[in-house]
């Protein structure tokens, strides 16, 4: 087993608001290996773009506070780092691609511009002759047309699949050993994501980093994802390969989530999604976050006093966060018979 | 109880990229108050109120009043206003004297304040203090019937311009950029000038003839960008007629900015009337005004009391009016970013 | 660029030329002119008669209005009804003082407002925070014409009790007709233009400082961070540059409003400049100076707009006009 370049241990975030002490993330480790493409997956308020912005101390620090953790990377915990050391960090060895590619680029300076500023801002005494010609030629890299007009150009004269394309030009400027991608096609039209999820692959391959792919589509991770977390409510509750957990989840949340995706091939009366709200991640109830809309559940005691620790599944690398996750052997998702690429 | 072997999902081929993009995981979090479901199988999840899921169902008027209500400045805006236009409205009992009256058997001219005349006295022995909340009274009187007045003619002229568009929205605005061409004090001024000053109401018709455009173009804003939306769409295919269309489903949006800028006209119509009231083309004699009182104040420039009462009145109740104003604004769209205090 | 202004331009003429005619059309219904004249008995009634004929004042209105505009065009504005003296070299005498001290303030309150702007954002809730904002909850309560007067007697003050004269309270300078730009004037205009400045500041350094949060909260400034740009950079390339844009239409919208503190500041002042003569001409219904006033007011609002506009243009390239 290589060494992971990404060592998360215990991080934990929480946010003061009027309301109160909002807790986004609340204790989760886990590690990325060199080259591979880790999902995080969850719906609005799992935390999972909080643990990422949180590496990059992208997080506003007075409603945020970071109340705990490490992040090891390459051998440097990255939430220890003073500011400094953290810039040089940024957009240099761990860069981030954002959600909304029309508001994640300034309207007021050109794309070329942007670009740019990511080489020059790590190698300030690079001639700009020369920043430009790598702008250039990644922009064309990313499949943007007619590269040297569109340098000159304004993020709103690109289309959203091209501002995306540019925002991921962007952040493999200086080759980044770590690429988080928040949500990257959510914005996007459908038929676009599928050409940015094609750039992101061929980016990935070019530059041989490891990405975290954040994303609440179940056929993003099945189709770019070596591993995947499932986070829900600040926790992780399982994790393990794509296969592994597509074909035989055992976490009720998780057997929810691909539950709730529509069958193509059949007909079905009623589209099963999981009953209830998320919690109000203010006034966190002990045990299991995910207990009042467990069908597993039924209630159980254990369910409702003890929050359960994400326990690997006999000594593999698939690990789930429930009490009763034995219950769940033998259970077969909708995908295990089919090809997860 | 759960049946333990539950197993909702049948075997079925899903294809490696789903077609049905992912955002059918996005519905799962959003189901409002469905707290109890049943599968097809026939599970019934106890869906089961625990603490972390209070869905305390407050109405808009509520949470707007929460808001509201935690604004420390608002509050205080509040009660100043309730001190301040109590006084106005209860004039005859709370002013010691009236505002022409001259207390022959005591006569004090221009004396400073004391503890008979808190406000000190004027050239012709006229009870300052009394003078002021007299003054209350009619800017009082002006304010309000200026912000109402304005507001419902504001309200349905834009409306109307912004709900039916095309040619009478371009007349409407013509008409609103034409009184806005002009500085508002000269045409005012003018407006006095000629059409006679003398009482309050007449002035405030002419306020009111000017201040109806600001919140027009509000409103037409509003209309014309709710206009297109969907659930604007919905209600006409379910047959809405025109008007139910505008007065049911559009007019409650508006009424959070119209709210809040009817309070702050409060404010602006009172500083201008004390403006042309200054400069003498205002409200006249006997009719109390503060901006007259100042002006009176100018013969005798070492009486410092006659200036910095009634205005410091003027500067009290448009202070209050303000906060007020902003707490509304925070409490009806906590959207927008709070220009905090 | 240029199509766009010319454009402007002619779209502004039928507006002004509403406006001024609507004005027109007020001002001669509700008052008449000859008034004053009648009253004077020392003016014989064929005087009047006579200058009623020839101002065409026995003609209908509309007519008049375009007898008005032809004197704008070919006799500069004319001769004023009450006085007979012509208009425009007044106006280009009180408009250059009015100009002088407008501007001065216009410019020092944006330069301040928007400098405490930007560093109320950037030490938000701090003690200067808070400080400037109730400066500015303040410099929004506040009449004009109040400030002005409370400025006014305050120095006044200073200079009885400690015979120090600071600033001057009245006039433009200690002789009449004494030079635009001297130590003397500037000491005279020094409190009128405080008392402009600081209502205006109160307005852009508000604005500016909700901009600037507006704008710091923002995905782009997230994604300049993420690259690993210095946070004094961040502020000053992609901060500043957006939050200013909205000040442009701020500014814009304010000119009405100075204007008319103009007005009010000359008069407590007593500048000689076009809002005092103005309320002159308004207290003496003279409708040829009254309108003159309207027309000169109008155009200036305009072509301040226009500017406005395309300094937006200039700064924000979404709205590039063409």
């Amino acid at each position: 087993m290589p060494e992971p370049i990404l060592s998360i241990q215990d991080l934990a975030v929480e946010f003061k608001t009027e309301d109160g002490i909002v807790h986004a993330v609340d204790g989760i480790s886990y590690e990325l290996y060199p080259g591979e493409t880790l999902g995080i997956v969850g719906e609005s308020g799992s935390g999972k773009s909080v643990s990422t912005l949180a590496l990059l101390g992208l997080i506003p620090l007075p409603p945020g506070r970071i109340v705990s953790g490490t992040a090891m990377f390459k051998g440097r915990d990255l939430l220890a780092l003073r500011k400094r050391d953290l810039r040089r960090v940024r957009g240099n060895e761990v860069a981030m691609v954002f959600q909304d590619p029309m508001t994640s680029l300034n309207p007021v300076l050109t794309v070329g511009f942007q670009l740019g500023e990511a080489i020059k801002t790590h190698y300030p005494h690079e001639k700009d002759a020369v920043v430009k010609e790598r702008v250039i030629e990644l922009l064309k890299l990313v499949g943007v047309p007619n590269a040297e007009t569109r340098y000159s150009q304004y993020p709103h004269e690109f289309s959203g699949g091209m501002r995306q394309r540019a925002m991921i030009a962007m952040s493999i400027t200086n080759s980044p050993s770590l690429l988080i991608a928040d949500e990257p096609t959510t914005a996007l039209d459908v038929t676009i994501q599928a050409q940015v999820l094609e750039v992101l692959k061929r980016v990935q391959k070019e530059t041989e980093a490891a990405t975290i792919l954040i994303t609440h589509d179940l056929g993003i991770v099945a189709e770019m994802c070596d591993r995947v977390l499932v986070m829900y409510a600040g926790h992780i509750v399982e994790s393990g390969d794509v296969e592994t957990i597509f074909r035989a989840p055992r976490h009720p949340y998780t057997i929810g989530l691909m539950d709730s995706l529509p069958k193509l091939t059949e007909d079905e009366e009623w589209l099963r999604p999981i009953p209830g709200s998320p919690p109000s991640l203010i006034d966190v109830p002990p045990g299991c976050p995910f207990h009042p809309r467990c069908f597993l559940s039924g209630g159980r005691e254990r369910c409702r006093t003890e929050l359960p620790a994400l326990v690997a599944i006999d000594g593999t690398p698939h690990a789930a966060a429930c009490h009763f996750s034995e219950e769940l052997v033998g259970y077969k998702s909708k995908f295990s018979q089919a090809e997860v690429a | 109880m759960t049946d333990p072997t539950f197993n909702p999902a049948d075997d079925s081929l899903i294809p490696t990229t789903p077609a049905v993009s992912g955002d059918v995981m996005a519905p799962v979090g959003a189901l409002p108050g469905a707290v109890s479901g049943t599968f097809e199988q026939g599970t019934q999840v106890e869906g089961t109120l625990e603490a972390g899921l209070d869905l305390k169902v407050r109405s808009q008027w509520s949470y707007a009043r929460m808001r509201f209500f935690r604004h420390r400045l608002a509050l205080i805006g509040l009660v100043g206003l309730i001190v301040i236009f109590g006084a106005g409205v209860f004039a005859n009992y709370v002013a010691p004297y009236s505002y022409e009256e001259i207390n022959l058997g005591h006569l004090q001219f221009l004396a400073p304040p004391s503890s008979a005349h808190p406000f000190g006295t004027d050239s012709l022995g006229r009870d300052e203090l009394s003078r002021v909340i007299w003054g209350i009274r009619t800017s009082m009187e002006v304010g309000v019937f200026v912000a109402v007045v304005s507001t419902i003619v504001g309200l349905v002229i834009g409306a109307i311009a912004g709900f039916f568009g095309g040619w009478l929205d371009n007349l409407l605005m013509r008409v609103t950029d034409l009184v806005l061409t002009l500085p508002l004090l000269a045409v005012l001024l003018t407006a006095s000038a000629l059409l006679g000053q003398g009482n309050q109401w007449r002035v405030s018709m002419i306020l009111v003839f000017f201040f109806w455009t600001g919140i027009a173009r509000v409103v037409r804003g509003i209309y014309l960008s709710l206009r297109e939306k969907e659930y604007v769409e919905a209600a006409k295919a379910c047959g809405a007629g025109d008007s139910r269309l505008m007065f049911r489903h559009i007019l409650p949006n508006t009424m959070g900015p119209i709210v809040v800028n009817a309070t702050l006209a409060v404010g602006t119509a009172i500083l201008v009337e004390a403006a042309l009231s200054f400069l003498g083309f205002g409200i006249k004699p006997p009719t109390p005004s503060l901006g007259t009182l100042v002006n009176d104040a100018r013969t005798n420039p070492e009486a410092w009391w006659l200036t910095v009462f009634p205005g410091l009145t003027i500067v009290a109740i448009v202070l209050c009016v303000n906060f007020v104003g902003d707490g509304l604004r925070d409490a009806l769209d906590p959207t927008q970013r709070r220009m905090r205090a | 660029m240029l199509t766009y202004i010319a454009r402007r331009i002619l779209y502004s003429i039928p507006v002004l030329f509403l406006s001024t005619f609507l004005s027109f059309i007020f001002v001669s219904y509700a008052g008449n002119p000859t008034a004053l004249l009648r009253q004077n008995p020392r003016i014989p009634p064929s005087t009047i008669q006579h200058l009623i004929h020839q101002e065409y004042l026995d003609k209908p209105v509309v007519l008049r209005y375009f007898y008005w505009l032809h004197s704008v065009f070919t006799d500069k504005l004319g001769k004023s009804l009450v006085t007979l003296q012509p208009i425009w070299p007044q106006i280009t005498r009180t408009m250059g003082h009015t100009a002088q001290f407008i501007i001065i303030s216009e410019v020092l309150a944006l330069v301040l407002g928007v400098a405490v702007g930007i560093y109320s954002a950037i030490r938000q809730y701090s003690v200067f925070d808070y400080l400037f904002t109730s400066v500015s909850f303040l410099g929004f309560a506040m009449p004009t014409f109040w400030l002005a007067l409370l400025l006014q007697i305050g120095f006044t003050d200073i200079y009885l009790h400690w015979n120090v004269r600071i600033f001057y309270t009245s006039g433009l300078n200690s002789l009449p007709g004494g030079p635009t730009w001297s130590l003397d004037r500037l000491q005279h205009l020094a409190l009128p233009i405080m008392t402009l400045c600081i209502i205006s500041f109160a307005l852009y350094s508000r604005y500016m400082r909700a901009s600037m949060l507006d704008v710091i909260n923002s995905d782009y400034v997230r994604t300049a961070r993420a690259k690993g740009v210095a946070e004094w950079r961040v502020i000053m390339r992609h901060v500043f540059r957006n939050a200013l844009i909205p000040i442009t239409t701020v500014a814009a919208l304010n000119f009405g409003a100075l204007l008319g503190g103009a007005i009010v500041t000359e008069t407590v002042f007593s500048l000689d400049g076009i809002g005092y003569w103005f309320v002159q001409a308004l207290g003496a219904l003279d409708l040829y100076e009254v309108m003159a006033y309207l027309l000169i007011t109008a155009i200036a609002v305009v072509v301040f707009n226009l500017i406005a506009d395309i300094l937006y243009g200039f700064l924000d390239p979404r709205i590039r006009y063409d």
